[in-house]
């Protein structure tokens, strides 16, 4: 304890404190916060709620109106479609990968970095889910849970990717150009649980596919095999991209064969002389 | 040009006025060491004639002659080191190893192969460049044709052949030879029977019938409304295809001829509010806004199901033909001439979709007999 007290002083004590403090202080959070948000969920949710609505009335209602009820331009567009039953799963999609707050008006929301945190999603997730009308909820790990997935499985889920998936999103999941300006986004990258909520959601333009036609286990499949496809080595060497023959024909005939041509002028220009004898 | 004309041989050539100077042309154009003068009478623009040889260093020291002949020999002797180190790697490198984020095999198969194949190439234009003799030379154009008595004496062997064989006198010979030869040719035609049966009504038609169940692809699965939501696309397919009758192991189609009928039989099941369906004939084939259409485009045949479940627009990937499925899949853009055929929908008693006839129209690629009738 006297030594303690001595070395109370010295300039790396704060540090050292400050350090103790926030592992106790995180260390009691984590052990004590799924147990105290158990024992009164319904409190926990209202307070969501309410987080939720705060955040959607300052960045969300001014296209989708304060009731969710969507904002129709006076020419026949939207400001924002109707939010009404699209449920938690859709505002997870939507905001987890960064496509809502849209930066601009265009023809399709991209991929981009999240400007809400993982809380305000959920937040905003929970208010929309509890105020807009029921609508699909956030799906679970039985949609993306990979741990127990056989090679049959995998296979099956080929099968059905390529039934259902690669018309649009391509066969190496690379993503594809759809009509006036819009497209398939890559699948290269995306969370299991937004590839869940995509399908089950069909977000923007891509279409829905329910459970009860593709059921949880078939979406896990698919995701399986998806997975296993973008662990693949690439053996063909350069994939450029991956999109297919149209890119590998482009580079051929350009790059290869432009090489080529350049080669042999290069050949036909030089030689060495040895000067007059 | 004007380099040319600066030039000393033009220069020359000038004085000549260009009638005469065609006598300047040596019987033997190889290099001699004064300048060649190549000219016809009225050239404008004098000819530059060719440049005097220089010799390569290869030309002049043995010793760098030596070096170029062992370089080149090294060149071909590493290639084949290349070729022999293919088939090694083919044998020695396991199919699943990875290198640099790629196959091992396949970036030592290339690698080797490649560098083998370019080392030859290399080493022969570093042969012709360096050692074989790069003298230019002159080849005058000569004309091609025979000589008169050349000509004269094919044409009288000919009529010598003709006359023995008595090809113009004996007419009987020459009918039956000529019919045998004419004969030959039917085989050819006859031939064409196995090309196969002609296709009948067999691109009018498809297994779809009235009672067909309309099932999830791949796995088979029947559909009913209520598992279709709003917005959904189901890539469809008939039962048949997976219904084991009873009494039987596997479903009636198998092998080639489930892929032939599955080319034709492909639909896509989409649902969309009963008021955005803009084309009422169409919306009357369906179920509650479920509606069903060939998966096959109309133009050439491709899987169409990009399926833009905002615009209602169906794309085909291949030429962009893109059809309004509220519009009863009317061409809205690209090449497909006739809109995507509707197939009508019903119940069955189990509350299952079903198809209630067959298309009513072919599907996939138009052909002209369509129109015929």
């Amino acid at each position: 304890m006297r030594q303690l007290s001595t070395h109370r002083r010295h300039p790396l004590a704060g540090v050292l404190v400050l350090l103790l403090g926030l592992i106790v202080a995180g260390g009691l959070y984590a052990a004590a916060a799924p147990g105290a948000a158990r024992a009164d969920t319904a409190e926990a949710d209202a307070e969501l709620v309410a987080e939720g609505r705060e955040l959607y009335l300052t960045g969300c209602s001014s296209c989708h109106g304060q009731n969710g009820q969507g904002i129709l331009q006076r020419a026949g567009g939207q400001y924002g479609p109707a939010l009404i039953g699209v449920g938690a799963a859709a505002v997870d999609f939507q905001v987890g990968t960064g496509r809502m707050p849209m930066a601009q008006n265009s023809q399709q929301a991209p991929r981009k970095e999240p400007l809400y945190d993982d809380a305000e999603t959920e937040a905003l997730a929970a208010f929309v889910a509890a105020e807009f009308g029921p609508g699909p909820a956030i799906p679970g790990s039985e949609y993306y849970d990979l741990s127990g997935v056989s090679e049959e499985d995998i296979s099956e889920g080929r099968e059905l990717y390529l039934a259902n998936c690669s018309a649009c999103h391509n066969a190496s999941g690379i993503g594809g150009a759809l009509g006036g300006g819009r497209y398939a986004p890559t699948l290269e990258g995306v969370e299991g649980v937004h590839f869940a909520e995509a399908m089950i959601t069909g977000p923007q333009n891509m279409p829905v596919f329910s459970d009860e036609v593709l059921t949880p286990d078939d979406k896990r499949h698919i995701y399986a095999s998806l997975r296993e496809i973008q662990a693949e080595p690439a053996s063909g060497g350069f994939d450029l991209g991956g999109v297919g023959p149209v890119g590998e024909g482009l580079a051929g005939w350009v790059a290869g064969i432009g090489a080529l041509v350049g080669f042999a002028v290069w050949i036909g220009k030089h030689s060495v002389r040895a000067g007059k004898q | 040009m004007t380099t040319h004309g600066s030039h000393p041989a033009g220069s020359e050539g000038d004085e000549h006025d260009g009638r005469d100077s065609t006598a300047n042309v040596p019987a033997k154009p190889r290099h001699t060491g004064e300048r060649v003068v190549l000219r016809t009478g009225g050239d404008p623009v004098a000819d530059p004639g060719l440049g005097e040889h220089e010799p390569r260093p290869t030309d002049v020291d043995p010793a760098a002659e030596k070096r170029a002949e062992r370089q080149i020999s090294l060149l071909f002797a590493t290639s084949a080191l290349l070729t022999l180190a293919f088939c090694v790697a083919y044998f020695a490198i396991p199919r699943d190893a990875v290198l640099f984020g790629t196959s091992a095999l396949n970036l030592a198969l290339g690698v080797s192969l490649g560098l083998a194949l370019l080392l030859i190439g290399i080493g022969a234009i570093q042969w012709a460049k360096t050692l074989m003799d790069d003298h230019e030379m002159v080849e005058m154009r000569h004309g091609s044709a025979s000589s008169e008595e050349d000509k004269a004496e094919a044409l009288a062997a000919f009529e010598q052949g003709a006359e023995e064989s008595g090809f113009g006198r004996r007419s009987m010979l020459r009918g039956t030879l000529l019919t045998s030869l004419g004969v030959l040719g039917l085989p050819a035609v006859v031939l064409m029977a196995d090309l196969g049966p002609l296709p009948g009504n067999a691109p009018r038609t498809t297994v779809w019938a009235k009672g067909v169940r309309v099932v999830n692809d791949i796995t088979g699965e029947p559909l009913r409304p209520d598992a279709i939501q709003l917005g959904q696309l189901v890539n469809g397919q008939p039962g048949v295809f997976y219904e084991i009758a009873e009494g039987e192991e596997h479903p009636e189609y198998e092998g080639t001829e489930l892929l032939n009928a599955k080319a034709k039989a492909s639909v896509v099941v989409v649902r969309m509010l009963p008021d955005e369906i803009t084309n009422a004939g169409s919306a009357a084939k369906g179920v509650d806004g479920i509606l069903c259409f060939s998966k096959i485009c109309p133009h050439l045949g491709c899987p169409i199901s990009l399926w833009e479940q905002q615009t209602k627009n169906l794309i085909c990937p291949c030429h962009q033909s893109t059809f309004d499925l509220a519009d009863g899949g009317r061409v809205v853009f690209g090449p497909a001439k006739r809109a995507v055929p509707q197939l009508e929908l019903g119940l069955d008693d189990g509350g299952y979709l079903i198809a209630m006839s067959d298309f009513t129209e072919p599907v996939g690629p138009s052909f002209p007999e369509m129109y015929q009738d």
